[in-house]
């Protein structure tokens, strides 16, 4: 409430010029092979802005102006959205794709620009002494492969029981599915668990091959790093070769109803990693429903509210703008530059009471960025589906920090080395 | 009429055998490339450089080399991706080993890697034509591109497979790294392009293109009046392999500054640049650049159109290019088989008569 009051106080005091506007610009992938997934993330993600319009009149009452760009999952497309809108003075740029990520890293640090990847990306882009623009909290892939690790660990009774056991990791053949590879081979050697790494050609269609090996092999536990259509082929695949499903962990890009409603009953039992709540039981629901869907101003068809990726995209407009307020706060004004918006996120803090007062309560990780930890505190939950619907079974579960910060720290300094970039001083 | 040869008059050899005969074309020509070079990079920012004018340029170059081999020699190949893939990662290499090399050599050293890599994977043509050739190639690219994502020394042992451009200088300037000027990336791309398609004109105006229109044209009649069919058709893949690994390595060291092999360097690239030669026009070096400039400029241009000015939603005007696209390559097919170089050459004929038709 001190906040609200705060930042109510602010935007009276520093009244904003008539024709202030904050831009927030939407690499959204609504065609191509991957528009399953990124459609209800798009929609989330433009509605969560639109009900700041609607209810609130903007951020600290400068209105926002929302353009989407079509990027079709295609990475010569998402630079050219990003080349073709970075003289709006975009505050922000998500581009939900690995590949367009590692492409705008350099470019947006140059033009200032803050790049949000949640949860996708770069992994030891959350060492903020190298990376000074880009940010990826809540989590990291690194930190996910190790949640998934030490969930399978207190299943098994307990992390000394992982040894000698076998875990499948079954991944689309694209950086994305390599990133988690490193930390699941250091934990192998940790905790002495057998690694079997089985990749899958992208889209990743045909998984025949790779469903027989499992049913050869057996693996106590199996971890999919899939998107798109590959998680709907890997859960029918177990399913029809049998493997237990509540041993069968996705990673959040394999979560949503997406990937789990087409198989159904089968599926029953599939878990994922997650680092949000599921389900529309949230007083925010009802002002989307109100303001977006109810004044017929919805990015979609509104079809998708209270669905994982509807949820996930909301969740990143919300940081986004907290961390405009942020900005707005650091610097005293409200005509923010995306400078200053690189500030708000360095610093961002939104902690439980912060989420209650947004109408997202206990919705997902409190977070405390700092200069240099941009990867957020790195917790996860696991949610399980029933058949019908996805549900939070568990607690926040921590990553093995011991084992990933040191490797984080050393691919940033490698990626340092290789493009002369001296780390800055956090201190 | 408005485009005659009269009184052009030529009197010597040499100005019979130059590439632009009429007076006409020859001015067109040179303003256009002093207006390329001394006028655009003033004018340029980055989102020309990047979205539009190199985009076209290095596909451009890509469909030049393809077109040497397929378009010239008539050998069907569906490996230029993987070819791409082999000038990217050479350049990759050989920035990173050796930090002090000017981009001019490392572009070329790794044009004739793919060279090299190009005249092994161009032996089964010896014995192999046509459609059995397309499937060995296309060997080549799942291949090559196989071998990126495998051997963890291509790409530096890094986490993910990426590979991402360091800063690097072209006599000083630097023209890759993400601290570029857009002239400089576009000055650097555009002389590489201007000398390798005036050599590429010249090759084919010789005796090497003569000889690989011969072996296009009827393999054995070529071997009969002498044309050494192992010494065209390698020369014919090294040469385009040459031309597509220096489109690889400046389409990501210059144009992306970071590339994953699996994403940029798939059967499609090899598909996409294969359109390009089709309708710009088998066979012909002005094709390759016509055809490049419609597969790259026309979808951002409709997007532009659709979104910005008319204000359609981003996937209902995604779903409306795919369509137009489509239905305008088929309609310039139907109209000119031959692709639009031939439209270009009709035309030029149209308007050497008109208005009077005869």
């Amino acid at each position: 409430m001190q906040k609200t009051l705060k930042a109510a106080a602010l935007a009276g005091l520093l009244a904003a010029p008539a024709s202030a506007e904050l831009v927030f610009v939407g690499l959204d992938y609504r065609t191509g092979p991957f528009a399953p997934g990124g459609i209800p993330f798009a929609d989330g993600y433009a509605d969560y802005f639109t009900l700041l319009n609607e209810r609130d009149g903007g951020i600290n009452g400068v209105p926002i102006r929302f353009i989407a760009c079509e990027t079709a999952y295609n990475t010569e497309r998402g630079v050219e959205c990003y080349e073709n809108t970075k003289g709006e003075n975009p505050l922000v740029y998500q581009p939900l794709s690995t590949g367009i990520t590692y492409q705008l890293i350099p470019r947006a640090t140059e033009d200032d620009i803050p790049l949000h990847t949640m949860g996708y990306g770069r992994t030891s882009a959350s060492y903020g002494r190298v990376f000074t623009h880009v940010f990826n909290f809540p989590g990291t892939y690194w930190d996910a492969a190790s949640i998934m690790v030490n969930y399978a660990g207190e299943m098994e009774g307990g992390m000394e029981n992982l040894a000698g056991k076998t875990i499948a990791l079954v991944y689309i053949n694209i950086a994305y599915g390599r990133e988690p590879i490193p930390t699941l081979e250091a934990l192998a050697e940790k905790h002495g668990f057998n690694l079997l790494l089985l990749p899958v050609d992208a889209p990743g269609q045909e998984q025949r091959a790779t469903w027989l090996q499992i049913r050869r092999e057996r693996p106590d536990w199996t971890f999919m790093w899939g998107w798109g259509v590959m998680n709907q082929v890997a859960l029918r695949e177990a399913s029809s070769v049998r493997y237990p499903m509540d041993r069968f962990v996705g990673i959040w890009w394999a979560a949503s109803e997406q990937d789990t409603a087409p198989v159904g009953m089968d599926a029953a039992g599939y878990k994922a990693v997650t680092f949000h709540q599921v389900g529309d039981d949230f007083p925010i629901y009802d002002d989307l429903r109100e303001y977006v869907v109810g004044r017929g101003k919805a990015a979609g068809d509104g079809s998708h509210l209270g669905t994982v990726l509807y949820s996930r995209g909301m969740v990143a407009a919300m940081w986004a703008a907290e961390a405009a307020r942020n900005a707005m706060e650091i610097h005293g004004t409200t005509a923010i530059t995306p400078g200053m918006m690189r500030d708000g996120y360095q610093s961002l803090v939104v902690d439980e009471e912060r989420l209650i007062e947004l109408g997202l309560p206990n919705f997902t990780v409190p977070v405390a960025v700092t200069c240099e930890n941009h990867g957020g505190p790195g917790m996860g939950m696991i949610q399980q589906w029933d058949g019908e619907r996805w549900s939070v079974i568990s607690d926040f579960i921590g990553a093995d920090r011991e084992v990933i910060d040191p490797m984080i720290q050393a691919d940033a300094l490698a990626f340092a080395a290789e493009n002369g970039i001296t780390p800055r001083d956090c201190d | 009429m408005l485009y005659r040869e009269t009184g052009d008059f030529k009197t010597s050899y040499i100005a019979d055998q130059q590439i632009f005969a009429i007076r006409q074309d020859r001015w067109f020509f040179w303003a256009l490339l002093a207006f390329a070079f001394l006028v655009v990079p003033f004018f340029l920012n980055s989102y020309w450089e990047k979205s539009i004018l190199l985009p076209f340029l290095i596909y451009a170059l890509a469909a030049l080399g393809l077109n040497i081999l397929t378009g010239y020699c008539g050998q069907v190949s569906l490996g230029t991706g993987g070819f791409m893939a082999v000038g990217a990662f050479t350049a990759f290499k050989l920035m990173t080993a050796f930090p002090w090399m000017d981009m001019i050599v490392v572009v070329i050293l790794s044009g004739a890697m793919t060279a090299a890599v190009g005249m092994v994977f161009g032996l089964p043509s010896l014995r192999i034509k046509g459609f059995y050739l397309a499937v060995a190639t296309l060997a080549a690219q799942f291949f090559l591109l196989w071998l990126f994502i495998k051997v963890p020394w291509f790409y530096n042992f890094s986490p993910t497979g990426q590979i991402t451009a360091p800063t690097r200088t072209a006599l000083g300037i630097p023209v890759t790294g993400a601290r570029t000027q857009p002239w400089a990336t576009y000055l650097f791309t555009l002389s590489l392009v201007t000398v390798f398609a005036f050599a590429a004109k010249n090759m084919i105006r010789g005796r090497f293109g003569r000889s690989w229109m011969a072996i296009r044209d009827m393999d054995i009649a070529a071997e009969i009046i002498g044309v050494n069919p192992l010494k065209t058709k390698l020369s014919a893949f090294g040469v385009s392999s040459f031309y597509i690994g220096v489109a690889g390595a400046l389409y990501f060291s210059v144009w992306f500054g970071a590339v994953e092999a699996s994403d940029a360097f798939t059967i499609n690239m090899s598909f996409t640049v294969l359109f390009m030669i089709i309708i710009g026009g088998l066979g012909s070096v002005l094709g390759s650049f016509l055809g490049a400039a419609f597969m790259t400029l026309l979808p951002i241009f409709m997007k532009n159109l659709m979104v910005d000015w008319m204000g359609l939603g981003t996937a209902l005007a995604a779903h409306v290019e795919i369509a137009v696209l489509g239905a305008l390559i088929i309609f310039f097919l139907i109209a000119e088989p031959h692709g639009l170089a031939r439209l270009w050459s009709l035309t030029k004929e149209r308007l050497r008569i008109w208005p009077f038709p005869y």
